[in-house]
């Protein structure tokens, strides 16, 4: 059977899977919409906090990240699983023992006014569409890319499943068919990376099989002697001029100090990862569940280097001074899709990597009058992209790194189907659990509490529904139409929850005396500094987006970290010089610190 | 019996135990990881150099144990000041 026949089958399996958990798990309350009734077993729950966090990125782009930024590229590792240790130890205990339904929810009743649960919603709104967005724009690359058809079909495909089980099943669906997305997608992820561990060095355990020495059937794929995979991966950078691959990368240590920084406070401050915590049965659960969501994250973030090592050996070694005839089927399937392109620049009929980039810009192909593609005295595909003055030939999209795995170790076609399933899984979970996000807010924050507080349980359900196919829509057409600066905001999305929800939830918890006026003045400057550094950089003026106009040389993506000191700072300040909360809400942070209420 | 003393002193463990466990977050993180990397990068253990496994791999292993015994230290803790959820 062909990939393409084993990708529409598996995909449709899974696909209906969905649909079933679904139609099982239909929301007949606005407790079920909203928290899955606060009955879902920790290590479930864990699971599809799992799904929930790792989006298209995390599945497709991380590994190819890591495997050409050096050691930095660590940072994204380090960064999106440290906040689950903040969200463990300061956070989702005391949010469970809160027991409500939103975060602004918490925001407002915690600082005792509807203007800052306002302002919360907004900021949760804001962050979760900046999200989606690049979600729904991942269905629509992985069904063009698996499935061959055109990226905005593949879009409404995901937008019509999504809007299946978000309407229908509201937290309770989604919930229960992130457990199956989770197992899908790290299935998916695992067992290319575990063939090519066993191919490469003979362990079985891919984590700890890109520190192990090559095997002699390693060695003979390769063409190289023996010795520790990771010696060899640092050998062959130098022979290209590269910097080795477990160095330092190219930013400075503040910047990658910064950025890890701002990641892990900005997950531990995203609503649609707080909200999850809501849904476990007890506060124990909480904590536990926590740590059941890291392990089955870190399964995949543990794997993600080692994918990367082995990929990047993979493609040295048999690209570097082929010629075209000999690289390998891989090479020219993905030239198709433009991830790959070359050009030889030196006219000796052989492909070679070197330091730095090989086009200037966007890869495009040249096309006859006829709109074929032409191509070039030896086949390959010919380039009309300008090129850069450099040694490099090679351009290589980072995300081929996860997505030509199973090709590059030549692995059976329902490999190469699954992961495609496993991408789609991983676009979908992050996108359901974002559009609940902004349907809650929208459904029982505004409706709900400041514009009709009169709404019945069985309106408001109604009304999370339409807030969540509205959602869904408004999703669909920033995948269709993408925003050209999808990439950008998913630094705002981090540095705003760093910056906004981190503090005022900790000092909420922490600090009984942090006032109305404190949380509101220090959201305020904090994401008004952390706002207005990334939109001069990012949009007004991005060609003084270096080093050396940098504040302190932290770029915008680590900015949120300052971001947030000030609005601790001012929260603290500010609350000092402004009369003590009333004596019900300081009441009310008390009985969040215990587990069980003590008079 | 839970008096306010005893509560107090019931928090007052929980953040000792939130600080020592995140002083271990934040030196296998960012000492190993980004501050010491190059120093630590001197050793090796199997063919990973120090620094590079505690940011690529270490980091996040360690933050999944940190929980576990976060998650084991306040279990024991609300049993023994009685404010366990029954």
């Amino acid at each position: 059977m062909s990939i393409l026949a084993w990708t529409w089958i598996i995909v449709g399996l899974s696909f209906a899977l969905y649909i079933g958990i679904a139609i099982w798990a239909k929301a007949k309350t606005t407790g079920d919409f909203y928290v899955a009734a606060k009955q879902v077993h920790p290590v479930l729950n864990g699971m599809a906090t799992g799904a929930d966090w790792m989006s298209a990125a995390s599945f497709i782009s991380m590994a190819g990240m890591i495997a050409f930024l050096g050691r930095d590229g660590a940072m994204y590792l380090m960064g999106w699983t440290g906040g689950y240790v903040l969200l463990a130890m300061l956070l989702a205990p005391y949010l469970r023992k809160y027991g409500k339904y939103t975060v602004p929810m918490f925001v407002g009743e915690r600082y005792y006014s509807q203007s800052a649960r306002v302002v919360a919603v907004m900021c949760a709104i804001f962050v979760s569409f900046t999200y989606v967005a690049g979600q729904m724009r991942g269905v629509g690359v992985v069904f063009s890319r698996f499935l061959e058809v055109d990226i905005n079909v593949g879009v409404m495909f995901g937008m019509a499943i999504v809007f299946f089980y978000a309407v229908l099943g509201g937290m309770k669906g989604i919930t229960y068919t992130q457990v199956a997305q989770y197992c899908v997608l790290i299935i998916a992820y695992l067992i290319p990376a575990i063939f090519i561990s066993i191919m490469l060095t003979g362990n079985p355990v891919p984590q700890l099989g890109y520190g192990s020495s090559l095997s002699e059937n390693g060695m003979a794929l390769l063409g190289t002697d023996g010795g520790y995979l990771l010696d060899k991966l640092n050998g062959l950078h130098q022979e290209l001029g590269l910097a080795a691959y477990t160095g330092r990368g190219g930013q400075s240590m503040i910047d990658v100090f910064m950025i890890t920084f701002a990641l892990m406070v900005g997950t531990a401050g995203l609503p649609h990862i707080i909200i999850r915590f809501f849904t476990t049965p007890t506060i124990k659960g909480a904590r536990s569940s926590a740590g059941w969501a890291l392990l089955f994250i870190a399964i995949l973030y543990t794997t993600a280097p080692a994918v990367a090592a082995f990929a990047k050996l993979n493609l040295i070694r048999t690209v570097q001074n082929k010629t075209y005839a000999e690289a390998p089927s891989w090479f020219k399937n993905w030239e198709k899709t433009g991830l790959l392109a070359w050009k030889d620049k030196n006219n000796d009929g052989k492909i070679q990597f070197a330091k730095g980039e090989a086009f200037k810009g966007k890869i495009a192909f040249a096309k006859d009058e006829a709109g074929k593609v032409m191509t070039g005295k030896f086949g390959e595909r010919v380039v009309s992209t300008p090129v850069v003055d450099s040694a490099n030939e090679l351009y290589i999209d980072r995300d081929i790194m996860v997505l030509a795995n199973p090709e590059i170790a030549k692995l059976p076609a329902w490999v190469i189907a699954l992961v495609a399933a496993g991408g789609l899984a991983a676009a979908l979970s992050t996108a359901a659990g974002l559009l609940l996000v902004i349907a809650s807010a929208v459904s029982h924050d505004l409706i709900k509490n400041v514009m009709a507080p009169n709404t019945t349980e069985k309106a408001e359900l109604m009304y999370a529904r339409i807030a969540a196919g509205g959602a869904v829509l408004v999703a669909g057409y920033f995948g269709i139409h993408p925003p050209g600066f999808v990439a950008q905001v998913v630094a705002f999305a981090f540095g705003l929850a760093a910056s906004s929800f981190f503090p005022v939830i900790i000092m909420g918890i922490f600090w009984k005396r942090a006032t109305k006026e404190g949380a509101m003045l220090g959201m305020i400057s904090g994401i008004l500094f952390t706002a207005a550094y990334i939109i001069y950089f990012k949009f007004v003026n991005p060609s003084a987006n270096v080093a050396q106009n940098w504040l302190w040389g932290i770029s915008p993506e680590g900015i949120g970290t300052i971001g947030m000191v000030i609005n601790f700072v001012v929260m603290y300040g500010v609350s000092k010089f402004t009369k003590e909360p009333p004596q019900h809400v300081q009441d009310m942070v008390g009985s969040l610190r215990f587990p069980r209420d003590v008079k | 019996m839970v008096t306010k003393e005893t509560q107090v002193a019931y928090w007052k463990e929980n953040l000792t135990y939130i600080v020592i466990l995140l002083g271990i977050w934040f030196v296998v993180s960012y000492l190993f990881g980004i501050i010491l990397a190059d120093f630590m990068d001197g050793f090796k253990v199997a063919g990973f150099p120090l620094g590079f496994w505690f940011a690529n791999q270490g980091s996040e292993v360690t933050f999944v144990i940190l929980i576990a015994v976060y998650v084991k230290l306040m279990n024991k803790l609300d049993q023994k000041y009685d404010v366990h959820e029954r």
